[in-house]
C-alpha cells in the first residue's frame, strides 16, 4: 500500500520542525556571541576613547629665584594645584639646564592634573568646590581644554596618570616579538619540514608529533615557569628583559608555527613533489625550490597568528618579571622592559580613577594591532591562495 | 584447438619473440620482484627494453605496469613500504645498487606523469629549471636556446613563444602535458618514462601527443604505460602485457595485436576482460 503525499507530509512535519528549531538555536548562539562582542567593544570604546584626550591648561610660567628649588613657585598659586606635578617637577630641571631663563616668563599650554582631566570629562573626581569654580572660569576664558593626548603615545609608564603612556610598553612588545620571531620561525619551520618531508614514519616521530600537538595545549603560565627555571636560573639570561620574554614566548609559539607549517606543507600536492623528483631534484631541492615556496603563504599566515597570540600573552611574562613599572623606553634586549598586555595589567591594578581609561585605551591599542595582524594573515592567505 | 597450448610459457617466463636483435639494449630487467608491505606487486619480471623504440606496457588495472615503470627511475623509493629484489640494469650498471645515485639515474631517465603537473612557475622556468639545476646551462643565451629547442621538440614552441613568462598552469591540459614532455627532454635523458600520458586528455590532444611520441623516438627510448590498447597498437614498437604482477607476453606490437602467443593476452586484447 503506497502512501499519499499528504500522509508523507504529515510525517515530515516533525522533521521539518526539528530542523527549523536547530536553525533558530544556532542562529541564537551566533546572535548571542555577536551581542557579547558588540557589548565588549562598546564598553572598551566608551571607556578607552577618553584616554586619547587629555586636559591641558594655559599658564604663565615665571622663572623666578624660588622656582629654581620648587617648581610650583613659578606658577600662580590658584592654578598651580590644577597643573600636573610632573610638569612642576620639570621646571627646576629646565632652569638648571638653561640658566638664561631666570627672570623671564612665558605663557604655555601644559598638562593638567588628572583630577582636572576627570572633571572635564565628567567622570568621578576629587576637586573641591573652589577648584571646580576656577577650572570652569579657565574653560570660559579658553585657557583650559581637552586636547589630543600625545603624551599617551610618546611617554612610558608614570605614577601620574596624566603623564603615563604606552611607548615603553610598545617598544618592549616590538623587541620581544622580534626575539620570538627570530627564534620560533626558523626552528618551527625547519622542524615541520623535517617531520613532513624527511622523517621516516616510525614510533619515534609519532611520539614527537603527539608531543608537539600537546605542547600547543599547555597552559601558557607553565612556559613562564620553564623560562624562569631554564633561561633565567640556568642560563643566566637577565630577568625582565625582552630577550628572556621573547625566548619564553618563542617556546609557546613554536608548536603553533610547527602545526601551521605542517598543514601548509601537506596541502602542497604530491604531483609537484613527483614532478621535481622526476627531473632529478634531491630531496632538499624539492623542498627548497618547490614545496616551501608553495607552502609559504600558509606558513606566514600561521606564524602571524602565532605571533599575535604571543603578543597578547601576559601570564608567562609575569613569571619572568616583565610585568614591571618601566617609565623609560628600553634601549637594549637585555634591559628591563614591559609589553602592552603587561602594561594594561599594571594599570588595571592602579587605584586612581584616571587609570581606568588608560587601561581601556591600552586595550584598544593592543586590539587594533592584533586585528591588523590577523587581517594581514587573512589577506596573505587570500592573495596567494593557489589552485592546482 | 589451439596454438596457445603449444606455446604456453613456463611460469614466470614471458613469451618473448619477434624481438629484432639489431636494436641496442637500453634497460635489462632480470627476476624483478616487488612487494608493497606484505603484498607482492611484481613477480619475476624479465624484460629487455631496446633503445630508440617505444615500448608499451598494457594490462588490466592493478596489474603492476605503473609500479614496474617507477622501478626504472626509482620513484618507488619514495614509498616507504616498498621492498624490491632483482636486477634493473642500465648501461651495465645496477640502478638499485647502493653506489647508484638516484638523482643521477633520474637525470638519464626522465618521467612524464598521468596528470599534467607543470611546476607553478612560468613556461620558461618549467623548462629551464632542471638543466640549470644539473649545471647543463648557465649563460642566458644558452638557456634561451635550450628552452626553444626543448619546446620545439615537444611541439609546443609555436603556441607559447609569445607567452614564455606566463605560468605553465595557464595552458590547456594537452599543452601542459607537452610542457611536461619539454621539461623531461630538456636535460637530454636517454629514456623517457610515460605513465598513461594521455589518460587525462581529450582525443585531439591525445593524437598530438601520440604524433609527438613517434617523433621523439628518433632521439629517446620511450616506455609508456597505457590503458588504451588502440594507443599501444598505434604508437608502440613493442608491447608487454602485464597480468597480476607478471609479464605474460612481450612481443612486437604487430604480432601482439594480430596473433598473440598467449591465450590471456588474446582475451585481454579482444576485450574479454580488463
Amino acid at each position: 500500500m503506497s502512501q499519499s503525499f499528504d500522509d508523507i507530509s504529515a510525517q515530515l512535519k516533525r522533521r521539518h520542525r526539528n530542523s527549523a528549531r536547530l536553525k533558530w538555536i544556532s542562529m541564537g548562539a551566533l546572535g548571542l556571541a555577536g551581542l557579547f562582542l558588540v557589548l565588549f567593544f562598546a564598553d572598551m570604546l566608551s571607556k578607552g576613547l577618553p584616554a586619547f584626550q587629555q586636559a591641558q591648561v594655559q599658564v604663565e610660567i615665571d622663572y623666578n629665584e624660588d622656582a629654581q628649588r620648587m617648581g610650583r613657585a613659578a606658577l600662580d598659586p590658584e592654578v598651580s594645584r590644577l597643573v600636573s606635578r610632573t610638569f612642576e617637577r620639570l621646571i627646576p630641571v629646565r632652569m638648571r639646564d638653561n640658566p638664561e631663563l631666570l627672570g623671564t616668563s612665558e605663557t604655555r599650554w601644559v598638562l593638567a592634573d588628572s583630577e582636572v582631566d576627570q572633571y572635564l570629562k565628567g567622570h568621578r573626581h576629587k576637586l573641591s568646590e573652589s577648584q571646580q569654580a576656577t577650572v570652569d572660569a579657565l574653560v570660559e576664558q579658553g585657557r583650559a581644554a581637552l586636547k589630543f593626548n600625545t603624551t599617551f603615545f610618546t611617554s612610558g609608564d608614570s605614577k601620574m596618570p596624566e603623564a603615563s603612556g604606552i611607548l615603553s610598553a610598545a617598544v618592549g612588545t616590538v623587541m620581544t616579538m622580534l626575539v620570538t620571531l627570530a627564534i620560533a620561525f626558523p626552528i618551527g619551520v625547519m622542524t615541520a619540514v623535517y617531520l613532513e618531508e624527511f622523517a621516516p614514519d616510525n614510533r619515534l616521530t609519532q611520539i614527537i608529533e603527539i608531543n608537539i600537538n600537546n605542547l600547543a595545549a599547555i597552559p601558557s603560565i607553565l612556559f613562564g615557569l620553564l623560562g624562569l627555571a631554564i633561561f633565567i636560573n640556568f642560563f643566566g639570561v637577565p630577568r625582565s628583559s625582552p630577550l628572556v620574554g621573547g625566548m619564553t614566548l618563542a617556546l609557546m609559539t613554536l608548536p603553533v608555527i610547527i602545526i601551521a607549517t605542517r598543514t601548509a606543507l601537506r596541502s602542497v600536492p604530491d604531483s609537484i613533489r613527483h614532478a621535481a623528483f622526476g627531473v632529478g631534484c634531491s630531496r632538499w631541492q624539492v623542498v627548497r625550490d618547490h614545496v616551501l615556496p608553495l607552502a609559504m603563504p600558509g606558513i606566514m599566515t600561521g606564524s602571524i597568528i602565532g605571533l599575535a597570540q604571543a603578543m597578547g600573552e601576559t601570564a608567562p611574562l609575569i613569571i619572568v618579571g616583565m610585568v614591571a613599572f618601566i617609565p623609560d623606553v628600553g634601549a637594549s634586549f637585555t634591559q628591563a622592559a614591559t609589553v602592552l598586555p603587561a602594561q594594561v595589567f599594571t594599570w588595571a591594578g592602579e587605584p586612581e580613577q584616571a587609570f581606568v581609561e588608560k587601561t581601556a585605551g591600552g586595550i584598544l591599542v593592543l586590539l587594533t594591532i592584533l586585528i591588523f595582524l590577523n587581517a594581514t594573515a587573512v589577506i596573505l592567505r587570500k592573495k596567494f591562495e593557489r589552485r592546482w | 584447438m589451439s596454438r596457445h597450448d603449444s606455446s604456453r610459457p613456463e611460469p614466470g617466463q614471458p613469451v618473448t619473440r619477434n624481438i629484432d636483435a639489431h636494436h641496442e639494449l637500453s634497460i635489462r630487467v632480470r627476476d624483478l620482484n616487488l612487494w608493497y608491505g606484505q603484498s607482492q606487486a611484481l613477480k619475476n619480471i624479465n624484460i629487455d627494453v631496446y633503445q630508440k623504440n617505444i615500448t608499451a606496457l598494457i594490462g588490466p588495472s592493478g596489474c603492476g605496469k605503473s609500479t614496474f615503470l617507477r622501478c626504472l627511475n626509482r620513484m618507488n623509493d619514495l614509498i616507504p613500504s616498498v621492498r624490491l629484489e632483482g636486477l634493473v640494469e642500465m648501461d651495465g650498471r645496477d640502478v638499485n645498487a647502493a653506489k647508484m645515485d638516484e638523482v643521477a639515474l633520474r637525470r638519464r631517465v626522465g618521467m612524464v606523469f598521468q596528470k599534467p603537473n607543470p611546476f607553478p612557475k612560468s613556461i620558461y622556468d618549467n623548462v629551464v629549471y632542471a638543466p640549470r639545476m644539473h649545471d647543463l646551462v648557465s649563460r642566458k643565451s644558452d638557456q634561451d636556446e635550450l628552452v626553444e629547442k626543448a619546446l620545439r621538440d615537444a611541439g609546443l614552441w609555436e603556441e607559447v613563444k609569445d607567452k614564455l613568462h606566463q605560468p605553465g598552469t595557464s595552458l590547456s591540459g594537452g599543452q601542459q602535458q607537452r610542457l611536461c614532455i619539454a621539461r623531461a627532454i630538456a636535460v637530454q635523458p636517454d629514456v623517457i618514462l610515460m605513465d598513461e600520458p594521455t589518460s587525462a586528455l581529450d582525443p585531439i590532444s591525445t593524437a598530438t601527443i601520440e604524433d609527438l611520441m613517434d617523433k621523439l623516438k628518433q632521439q629517446f627510448t620511450i616506455i609508456t604505460v597505457t590503458h588504451n590498447m588502440q594507443q599501444a597498437a598505434r604508437v608502440a614498437d613493442y608491447t608487454a602485457f602485464f597480468h597480476l604482477g607478471e609479464i605474460i607476453e612481450y612481443n612486437d606490437t604487430k604480432t601482439m595485436f594480430s596473433n598473440p602467443a598467449t591465450k590471456k593476452a588474446e582475451d585481454y586484447i579482444t576485450g574479454r576482460y580488463g
